[in-house]
């Protein structure tokens, strides 16, 4: 059951990963990453991690990828351009690659790893919440801080330029801005 | 039961997607979009060896990179405006000066 439930979301979370990277369009980037991350909160769940999936949908799928979403529409985003390939990285990407990918199937192969037990390490909110406020409160905090920042820092580079008096140019150019 | 390799395996898929995305795509926000579905793709696999070994840690880390992955979508996301604004283009080919 538990190896039937992993093996679906995980088809359905690298269709949504493959998906992605076959759209032109960034909208449907945006829609299947989406995709991606409520796979990969079941994935979690299987896991016995609740807390990190509940915070998977509410975070990722719900705020970051509104914000995506948001920019993609504010900036009317179009279909992608495609750029010409260059020789050099056709040339070293290729034996890379391969190089890569015996290395990654030698260490497959040759590994023993132990089976991961469903739900032997149960991590809901309560367990999680009282060692976030006692063994972990010092990054805890410092991350409080490190939003804070990053708040003024998206405010600051968003906010709208100030118009420079140079010439009718700059006005102009202010103009079309919105 | 559900042996730790194939987690492993699902998230270095997940990461070398995002690589390939990284690496391929033009547009600023899907490269953009790239970089977080590399930061999901370690994340499980925190969250796999946080099981593995009994320490809830692992997925107390995975939440604080969640929180900075919040934090830095919001930043990059207003230098794509900030871009947008004086480049009037998303291509990454176009934008290749530092100053106008």
């Amino acid at each position: 059951m538990h190896l039937a439930l992993f093996l679906i979301f995980g088809v359905v979370c690298v269709a949504g990963a493959v998906n992605l990277l076959i759209q032109t369009h960034p909208i449907q980037s945006a829609l299947s990453l989406i995709v991606v991350m409520a796979s990969l909160a079941v994935e979690y769940l299987l896991l016995g991690a609740e807390f990190v999936a509940a915070v998977q949908v509410i975070v990722y799928a719900g705020a970051i990828m509104v914000l995506f979403v948001f920019v993609i529409m504010l900036l009317n985003a179009g279909e992608e351009e495609h750029s010409q390939g260059s020789h050099i990285a056709l040339l070293l990407g290729l034996p890379s690659l391969m190089l890569v990918g015996v290395l990654l199937t030698w260490s497959v192969m040759h590994q023993s790893t132990a089976s991961v037990s469903i739900g032997s390490l149960y991590g809901d909110p309560k367990t999680i919440g009282k060692l976030l406020f006692s063994q972990y409160l010092l990054p805890f905090e410092i991350t409080s801080l490190l939003i804070l920042i990053a708040i003024m820092g998206a405010v600051v580079l968003a906010s709208k330029p100030e118009v420079t008096p140079v010439g009718p140019d700059s006005s102009l150019a202010s103009g079309k801005e919105n | 039961m559900v042996p730790l390799s194939d987690y492993l395996i699902l998230s270095a898929i997940l990461f070398a997607c995002g690589i390939i995305g990284f690496l391929m795509k033009r547009n600023i926000i899907t490269i953009f979009m790239s970089i977080e579905l590399m930061l999901n793709g370690v994340n499980l696999s925190f969250v796999a060896f946080a099981s593995q070994w009994h320490a809830l840690s692992g997925q107390i880390f995975v939440f604080f990179v969640m929180v900075v992955a919040a934090a830095e979508s919001a930043v990059g996301l207003a230098i794509i405006i900030a871009v947008y604004r004086t480049r009037d283009t998303l291509n990454v080919d176009r934008v290749d000066l530092l100053k106008l």
